[in-house]
Parts: C-alpha cells; structure tokens; sequence
C-alpha cells in the first residue's frame, strides 16, 4: 500500500543521505521524495512517498524514528491530509492540436508557463491521480519533457 | 582559557572516564599524539592494524560494560576500522571511534589520504559526525559518548579534521545532553507489563529466550531471580550466553542452528516465549513460518525496530530489559495469586528434564587417539572453573566455545554474534586483559581466523598482556567445510589450510609462549602450564580434522529438524 510520510528532521548536512541510504540499504522502494526548508532555519520537511506491506511499512517508520536526525514522522495515511504535487511539462503543439491542449489546461486548471510555436509548458497542480490523468490526456500530443516534484502533504486542520 | 581541538579532546575523554585508548598514529591526527604525554591518566595502546584497535575497544567494552575508545588516522586508518564498526554496531557494543580528517579547506578535494569515513560507515553506526568547528568539539564528544551507551548501544564515529584540531576555543564541557530527536523510551508501559504477567500467569510451557540485551542492561539478576521464582526455563542467544548461570537447573543451553536438543524442542513446544533483549535473528529462528508455532510472545527491547520485525508479538514491551524485568519483580511481589505465577509446572520441567539427559551436547570421544576440540574446550572449563574471560573467533571453534564451556556471568564471553567476524577473538581478548590485568582471558581460536589479526601478539607482548590463545589446528576453514561436507558434497574447495605458520615458532618469533599439543593425555598438563604461566601464549592444539559442530539446524530449516551426532 502507498504511504505518504512526513519526515522532520534537523537541517544538516548529510541527513538527506542517511534518509536514502536508509531506504536504499534495507531494501525500501521510495515512490517520490522531496525536501524543502521550515519556518524553523534548523528544521527541514521531507515528504516521502513509498509503497510497500503493512509490515514493512511500520518498519520503514520506526526504522526513520530511529535515525538520530529524525526529529518526528508523521504518516499522512493516518490522517485526513492535503496532498499536492507540481508538474512541469512540455508538450507539442503545432498547428491544430494547439486549440485542444489549451481546452485540456483549462478543463484541468492548470496554467501555460511557456510558448513557443510548436510547443507549450505546462504547470499542473494537484494529487497524484489529477497528475497522472493530464499526462495521460497529454500523451497523443507527444510530451517531450516532463519535471515532477513528488508529493507534499499536510494534515487537514479538521480531523 | 583556550584550549587546542586535541587539548579539549584529551579534556573531554576525562570527563567521559575514559581511562585507555586503542590506537594507530598518521599525519592527520599527529597533532593528537602530540598532545597525548601531557595526559597521562589516559593510557594509549599501539596496535599493528587498525582493525586491532576497533576490536580490542570493543572487547574492552564487552568485558567492562563501559564505552570503548579507539583513534585512527584518516583515509587508510579510518577505512581499516570499519569491519570493527560494523562487528559493534550489529552486537550493539558501544565504542566511539575518532578518526582524523584531511583539514576542512581540502575536503572533497581528493586530498592526500581523504576519504569520507562519515559517509562509509553510516549504515554501520549508531551516529556518526564530522566536526566542523572547534566550539562543537565537546558538544559532540558529550552526544558521542551519550549516544554510543544509552538505548539500544552501538558505535558512534567521530571525524575530525586537521584544522579543528589544531584550532583553539574555550573548553567547556556540557553538563547534559539534549537532543530533540534522540529520546529512548526506557520506561515499560505499566498495562503491558501487567498484561505480560497475565500471559506468564496462565502458561503451561512457558520460556525465557534470553539476548544480549540482558548482559548491556546489566539485568542478569533480575532475570535469574524471575525465571527461578516463576519457574520459567531459560534458554538464551549467542549474545546472551552469561546472563543465566550454566549450572542452573532451569538452563537449557544456547538456542538456534547449533543449539541444544532441549532448547531448540522448548521453543517449538513452548506455548510462552518471553524474549528479553533478543531480536530473533535468523540463525536463532530457522524457518519463520514454523518458529514457536504454539506459543504467545512477549518481546521485550529498547529498540522499536527490534519488535515485530521477523515475529508477531503478542505483549510488546518497548523499554530497557533492566527497567522491565524490576517492573515485572516488583508486581511478582505484590502479586495476589502468587501461586498462579510460581506454580512449579511439573508436567514441563519433567519433559525438559528428560529431553536434557536424551539428548545431551556430546560429540564421539572415540578411541582413534586424536584430540577432540570439544574436549579441549571441557577442559578449559575444567581447569578455568568459569571464572575465566573467554573471547572467540568465528566457526566451529566459536560454537563448541558456547556450546561446551559453562557460563556464569555476564561478560565473560566475548564473540562476534551479529556479523560473524573471523579476527575478531584475539584483540577483544587484548581489549579485554587491559581492563581486567589480573584475570585470565583465553581467545578460543581457529587456525583460519587467529591468521586474520595476529599481528596484535606484538600489541599483546609490548604491554605485558597474557593473553592465552588455544588454537583449535584442525587444518581447515572448518565451518565452511563442514557446509560443504553436509550441503556441498564435500567439494572441499579453498577451505584447506595447506599452508599455515608454525604457530609455535610464531609465538617465539614474538618473545611469546608457544606450545603444540597432539596427544590427548597431553591436553590438560599443557593448558595448565599455559594459564598458569603468566605470559602471552598460543597453545596449538592439532585436532579431529574433521569434526562438526552438532547439532545443527540447516540454514532455512524448522528449529525442531536437527541433525544430532
Ligand atoms: C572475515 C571473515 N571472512 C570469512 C568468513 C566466513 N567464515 C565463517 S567461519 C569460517 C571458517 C573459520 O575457520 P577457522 O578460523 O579455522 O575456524 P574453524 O571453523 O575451523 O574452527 C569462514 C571462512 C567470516 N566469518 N569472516
């Protein structure tokens, strides 16, 4: 089952990579992981997608809480929770398709970012599902360059 | 007043009590050695090879229950050290280890012995740190030494650069450690250990499964008191071996692949299992899918990873083994159905009785004149009473020092259980004669491993260190011959020792004691010659070529699928 974690830990050098070697070490798949400062300077959030059995994820939980420079785990799953991920991407669109893209970034709500005069970029927000579905649209145009964050999350202020 | 980064480091060792280090010198830490005359108090141990020095400060550790020091160059140095850090780290033995760095400016540059030691022993560490600024220096010597024997234990590393050494600030050591994201739960939760006493209450075949949580938690007491008061048998782990007296009726003798009949029956017929201190490795467990397959579970461990990883677990209690097992004494004592609790369960200790004397450890003594290794460890025994340190290498020579010596107390086996390191015996052996210079400490040794780190007689000899090896010559890598023997078709490939020293002459070569013994008779008198002669000494015992350890579990089998002499 996929579990987005969020992992807050001390910003130091280093800690990053006892997160990956952790999950590189014992075998742990991470779906998506993305790093990004707090209000508080000595503090950084990770959110970290993964899939894996119940039991292994448990494992990957305590095995996290276990690393020194982890301050607290929370997993989103046990939560009601906000999760969003940005996309970038770029699409072909000569002539004609042009018209059909612009229908499906609206449709979608995303937003043109870049213009050329066969290609649009394309900034989409939302879950992973929302993602997933434009890139399925987008695909018969031809992407030719795709960024993507990986998910953020937070829990919902009402539980 | 100012202090050098080596002035705060030899200050900082004071205050942690640290009273010997084992080390190597380089151009990185030079300015260490430097300092190291004017600090007398802190008496330093030259080895031959850094890897020496990781495990003789491990073996110091073992034996006293303190944190184990060790200080090596970079580069080189600190790479020589990492199969001891990782041995620790899997026995959970605290020991900080510092290592010196190329100075700051020149980190990353490829410098002349650079190499990112915070980055290779990650995965082997408790925690590690490269320290970056002379005011952090005793900050984090104070977390090293915290962190390395607190919780679950383990090595901590410390990298310090040439600069930081050399810098000055003002010393001051803090008084306390506070750590935000580092805080063990030491305390048992009161329900689950009630819940636990319930479960213990209503078993019928209930079992102790003993680790070395019990012997880092100095809780041996506690859990000798329990067992014999609840009459609850005891069976313990490599790692525990030491924490229940050998000679107590309740004792079963070591569990898993080369566990004993009755331990290994227990396990699988026990409907409790308490575990204290002890993780269900995969060599204590066999086959998961049909390890205890009758019983509840209680897991006791300070580590929450621990829980749960290989087993489900019935009353998980995620604290420290001592502060459990005095929690679950003192509700034994306000219990109200005493008699519950302390019921004699006749129907059990009869069946273990007699699963103890069907099947005893034993091994053909035969009359084919050559010596048995099994024998020499009984004699061993014999002559040593349990009163001796023994520290191990790795194979058959480690498994018949668990399986035929008894061990009374805590800390007086000292072997590599987690990662199984050939090499590591003799200097834990030196590590531990440095803390204890009047015991006897005997390195059971096999002529494969002995090879690995026997550059150390010279550490051993240079500090008047007797340490006694008894050499186990049987002529091969004999636990790897023994595999191929039973599940290889006896392909006997590279694990004869065609070539090997004359470890008599070797001894002499390093002003030791050197005796071969091949005759039987001859056991006994030497070895008591040998522990009573006051110097470092090998003893060459030339035996059975190709004896094995029994029983054995095969890898991957059920606990109760044997095979027996
Ligand atoms: C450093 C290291 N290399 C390889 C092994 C694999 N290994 C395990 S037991 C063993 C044989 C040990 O031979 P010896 O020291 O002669 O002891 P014996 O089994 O004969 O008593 C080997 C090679 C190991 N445990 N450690």
């Amino acid at each position: 089952m996929r579990h987005v974690l969020s992992v807050l830990v001390e910003n130091e050098p280093g800690v990053l990579s006892r997160i990956a070697g952790l999950f590189s070490g014992r075998g742990y798949n991470i779906e998506t992981l993305n790093v990004g400062p707090t209000l508080d300077r000595e503090v950084s959030l990770m959110t970290i997608a993964t899939s894996a059995p119940e039991v292994v994820i448990e494992q990957i939980i305590k095995q996290l809480r276990k690393l020194v420079t982890v301050i607290k785990v929370v997993d989103m799953n046990d939560h009601v929770a906000v999760e969003r991920e940005m996309m970038l991407a770029k699409v072909g669109a000569e002539g004609d398709k042009r018209a059909e893209i612009l229908r499906i970034v609206d449709i979608f709500r995303c937003k043109v970012v870049d213009v050329s005069p066969d290609e649009l970029t394309i900034e989409a927000t939302g879950d992973r599902g929302k993602l997933d579905a434009i890139v399925a649209l987008l695909q018969r145009f031809g992407i030719k360059e795709i960024a993507r964050t990986g998910a953020v999350a937070m829990k919902r202020s009402m539980q | 007043m100012e202090l050098t980064g080596a002035q705060i480091l030899f200050e900082s060792l004071k205050k942690e009590g640290v009273d010997a280090v084992f080390g190597f010198p380089g151009g990185a830490v030079i300015d260490i050695y430097d300092e190291m005359p004017r600090h007398p108090e802190i008496r330093h141990y030259l080895v031959r090879h850094e890897q020496g020095a990781i495990h003789a400060a491990d073996g110091y550790a073992r034996a006293t229950g303190k944190v184990g020091v060790c200080l090596v160059t970079s580069g080189p140095g600190a790479t020589n050290t990492v199969t001891g850090i990782a041995n620790a780290y899997m026995d959970s033995i605290p020991v900080v280890i510092f290592t010196g760095q190329v100075p700051s400016p020149l980190i990353g540059n490829d410098a002349f012995q650079e190499v990112d030691i915070v980055g290779i022993t990650r995965p082997c560490t408790k925690h590690n740190y490269l320290v970056k600024d002379v005011t952090r220096l005793a900050g984090v010597i104070k977390e090293a030494f915290y962190l390395a024997r607190t919780g679950r234990p383990g090595p901590v590393l410390v990298d310090l650069p040439k600069d930081v050494i050399q810098a000055r600030a003002e010393f001051k050591y803090p008084r306390q450690v506070r750590m935000r994201s580092y805080n063990p739960t030491l305390t048992p939760n009161a329900k689950q250990v009630a819940r636990a006493l319930e479960a213990i209450c209503q078993a019928d075949r209930p079992l102790f499964y003993v680790g070395g949580g019990v012997v880092s938690s100095d809780s041996h007491r506690e859990l000798t008191w329990l067992a014999k008061k609840l009459n609850v048998p005891v069976t313990a782990t490599l790692m525990g071996l030491g924490s229940f007296p050998g000679h107590e009726p309740l004792w079963l003798g070591m569990l898993g692949m080369h566990g004993t009949y009755a331990a290994n029956r227990a396990v699988q017929e026990c409907d409790l299992l308490i575990a204290v201190g002890a993780r269900f490795d995969d060599r204590v467990t066999g086959k998961l899918a049909t390890f205890a397959p009758n019983a509840k579970v209680i897991h006791i461990d300070v580590d929450p990873t621990s829980i749960r990883k290989n087993v489900r677990v019935d009353v998980p209690i995620v604290a420290d083994c001592r502060e459990t097992l005095v929690a679950l004494k003192a509700q034994v004592e306000a219990a109200s159905d005493p008699k519950g609790l302390c019921r004699a369960r006749k129907d059990w200790t009869a069946t273990l009785k007699t699963w103890k004397i069907d099947h005893p450890l034993t091994y053909n003594g035969g009359d084919s004149g050559e010596i048995k290794p099994q024998a020499v460890v009984e004699t061993i025994y014999e002559l040593t009473k349990g009163e001796a340190i023994i520290s191990t290498e790795v194979g058959q020579n480690q498994m018949w020092a668990a399986q035929f010596y008894n061990y009374h107390k805590p800390r007086t086996l000292l072997t590599s259980g987690g990662l199984g390191t050939m090499g590591y015996g003799f200097p834990a052996a030196i590590g531990a004669q440095v803390a204890f210079p009047d015991k006897l400490v005997i390195d059971v040794a096999g002529d494969g491993s002995i090879q690995m780190c026997i550059q150390e007689m010279a550490t051993a000899m240079c500090y008047d260190l007797p340490v006694k090896i008894v050499i186990l010559n049987n002529g091969y890598l004999g636990m790897v011959r023994q595999w191929q023997e039973l599940f290889y078709k006896k392909n006997y490939c590279a694990t004869c020792m065609d070539w090997a020293p004359d470890f008599v002459k070797l001894a002499q070569a390093y002003g030791a004691e050197g005796y071969r013994v091949t005759d039987p008779a001859q056991v006994k008198p030497v070895l008591k010659q040998a522990f009573g002669n006051g110097k470092l000494t090998i003893v060459d015992v030339v035996v059975s070529q190709e004896e094995n350890v029994y029983p054995m579990v095969p890898a991957g089998a059920s606990l109760h699928e044997m095979l027996l002499v």
